[in-house]
């Protein structure tokens, strides 16, 4: 399935496809010689098919920062990528957990370069940061059930 | 066969008039024309538009295309554009321009006068002839892209010591050793039974010649290998002129080094020479387009509504610099070229169909990073003319300047032009982060980078503001689920661009996207 999505990305998406073939050939270890470029948080850059990052900070800052902006107040422009800070559709947990997945129009699906424990970490970090207080906890196993 | 009195554009030109372009097309096919593309030519709109309106909404190539073949077939045409200028995605940036992403990170460009980046399309292939056919009849002039640079480098950070590669030797020590595995094979007589012998022979020939193998069919440190792979001392003149071959690295380290992955990418169709780019920047392109219709459009426009009656479509949209209440357009049709990112959280009344499917495609993340140097060291230093460096490095590519060539002053390269995660990461990151990490990454491979750096501009692609991502990532399931459904006329409304069509990505797709979606559309109106 990975794989073959890979291979249907077309054109300017080659390199994807590239890089997708160095994680076929198992080349998806930690680059020691990027340790150089890393910043504290050394599991940036690990993998072109896997976040290295564990917790729920790093992979926000890693990820949902690219659209959802650093305060997570979103942003506009032609689109829209909605503000998490204080959003009322994260209280109910799957919904943030579904997004992360599956993705839903502008927003991709990115479950497949995370572990279960990673969506998990930063789904809960997002429902308990930015002004956001939902204490229920999402799983490892609800993360897995729902992929 | 054609006579030698008549060009063959010529007779094509006239089976063309005489019995259609399906029927031009098959000769065309027949004659090796035409058979790489589905482009037929410039489009021919026949019959009478009465009169009919049209608002196409984005002023990228597909919008661009289709304003001016439809103001030429007769309809009053109205473009509304996001940006404050055409070009969608085909976009460059030169120095004093300025560029603010989505959550209000501006970058400034310091690059000197005449150097450019292109963040988004930056390759035309001889066989995107849609694309190039505009280029032509609009006068972009055009120039060599070398995909395919034999001295540029292959990198991995964990083969070879870390130290960067030239292409022209992993090349050289695949096919050697492939070659010599191959003709020990045959000497074997492993290939007996499959192969004739007259066969084996004329492989044997083969092998030798295209890997640069020995006389006794060996890939080792001879003159034949160093003709292919380059010299130890190359050959000269006068008393030191005698050659000194080099020596091919092992099977093993060649096999497991994995530079190898690196070598199909110049095979492939897309990546074939010749490739060309427009002198300047890839955003003349989309100019020399905008001029023929600049009467036509309306810059800093964001259209927040399309709706569709039984006698039309209007569309609602704000001004983006002057503010003020939504206003209107209308007119009796609509081809819309709004990406999906973007038309997909626009209040649109299209049947089920066409709504599932603009909701069912997301968009590749994808990153560039422009980096002027003080100097043009690859060139100097390295007799590097053009070209890609591939790396497995983050940054993915290092790709050089295809102009200018030997210029004195400063130059700028592609630093980092990657999709995936790494992609994403490079988004979440402030521009200067950006800029920080491609020339780390890159020092790995050119050491001159810290010395000779003078600036640099980044850009995410799901950051920037008028496409939300790079390109439509379409799988098999949800091209079989809702490919079509996208590429219907819905009513009033068609839409158009990258992402309808199986070019995603690049302009072409935009363009035979634009044609058959005004062909069809035009058809309807014809027939009403």
């Amino acid at each position: 399935m990975t794989i073959r999505k890979t291979f249907a990305v077309k054109a300017a998406g080659l390199t994807a496809l590239l890089t997708a073939l160095y994680a076929i050939a198992g080349a998806t270890l930690p680059h020691p010689a990027h340790a150089q470029a890393s910043d504290a948080s050394s599991a940036a850059f690990a993998s072109p098919r896997h976040f290295g990052q564990k917790d729920g900070a790093a992979l926000y800052q890693a990820i949902c920062q690219g659209c959802h902006m650093p305060d997570a107040k979103g942003a506009t422009g032609a689109g829209t990528y909605p503000a998490l800070a204080g959003n009322a559709n994260l209280e109910a947990a799957g919904y943030p957990v579904a997004m992360v997945l599956h993705g839903q129009r502008a927003m991709p699906p990115i479950g497949e370069f995370l572990d279960d424990d990673q969506v998990a970490a930063v789904v809960n970090y997002v429902r308990t940061h930015f002004g956001n207080h939902y204490s229920d906890t999402v799983t490892v196993a609800d993360v897995k059930a729902a992929r | 066969m054609v006579s030698s009195g008549m060009k063959r554009r010529d007779l094509l030109t006239l089976i063309g008039t005489m019995a259609g372009s399906a029927v031009m097309y098959q000769a065309a096919t027949s004659m090796g024309l035409a058979a790489e593309t589905t482009y037929k030519g410039p489009i021919k709109l026949d019959g009478n538009a009465k009169g009919a309106s049209i608002l196409i909404l984005g002023a990228g190539v597909a919008g661009l295309v289709a304003a001016i073949e439809l103001r030429k077939a007769g309809y009053k045409v109205q473009v509304l554009e996001y940006r404050e200028k055409a070009g969608g995605r085909s976009w460059s940036l030169r120095g004093g321009d300025t560029y603010t992403e989505l959550g209000g990170f501006k970058q400034t460009v310091g690059f000197d006068k005449g150097l450019y980046v292109n963040p988004g399309p930056w390759r035309i292939p001889y066989h995107h002839r849609a694309v190039l056919d505009y280029c032509h009849r609009y006068g972009v002039a055009l120039e060599p892209f070398n995909q395919v640079n034999y001295n540029a480098y292959l990198h991995s950070a964990k083969a070879y010591g870390g130290k960067p590669q030239r292409f022209r030797e992993i090349q050289a020590d695949y096919h050697g050793h492939v070659a010599e595995l191959l003709a020990k094979l045959t000497g074997q007589k492993a290939l007996d039974g499959t192969v004739s012998k007259e066969d084996q022979e004329k492989l044997l020939e083969s092998l030798r010649a295209w890997g640069g193998l020995d006389k006794n069919y060996a890939y080792t440190a001879s003159l034949d290998s160093s003709n292919v792979r380059g010299y130890e001392k190359a050959p000269g003149g006068g008393v030191g002129g005698a050659p000194v071959p080099s020596t091919p690295a092992s099977l093993t380290d060649v096999m497991q080094g994995g530079l190898w992955r690196y070598l199909g990418m110049g095979l492939r169709d897309e990546f074939q020479s010749t490739i060309f780019q427009p002198v300047g920047g890839m955003d003349q392109f989309p100019a020399a387009l905008a001029r023929e219709v600049k009467d036509l459009i309306r810059f800093n426009t964001k259209v927040t509504e399309i709706h569709q009656d039984d006698h039309g479509v209007t569309v609602t949209y704000t001004d983006t610099v002057k503010g003020g209440a939504p206003q209107t357009a209308k007119a009796d049709w609509c081809l819309c070229t709004i990406p999906l990112s973007v038309l997909g959280q626009i209040k649109l009344n299209v049947g089920a169909k066409m709504a599932n499917a603009i909701s069912a495609v997301p968009y590749e993340a994808a990153a560039k990073v422009g980096l002027q140097f003080k100097r043009r060291f690859w060139e100097q230093d390295e007799a590097i003319y053009g070209g890609i460096s591939f790396t497995d490095l983050p940054i993915a590519m290092i790709g050089y300047p295809n102009s200018g060539y030997g210029s004195p002053g400063k130059g700028v390269l592609l630093g980092t032009y990657v999709f995936g995660t790494y992609a994403m990461e490079f988004t979440a990151l402030p521009p200067e982060e950006r800029v920080k990490r491609a020339l780390a990454y890159g020092a790995q491979i050119h050491p001159q980078y810290a010395k000779e750096f003078d600036n640099g501009v980044a850009v995410g692609w799901h950051r920037v503001p008028w496409t939300l991502g790079c390109h439509a990532s379409w799988t098999e399931e949800t091209r079989a689920a809702h490919y079509q459904d996208l590429c219907q006329v819905d009513g009033r409304i068609a839409l158009a661009g990258e992402h309808a069509s199986y070019i995603t990505g690049w302009q072409e797709g935009a363009i035979l996207s634009s044609l058959d979606a005004i062909t069809r559309l035009h058809q309807r109106v014809v027939a009403a």
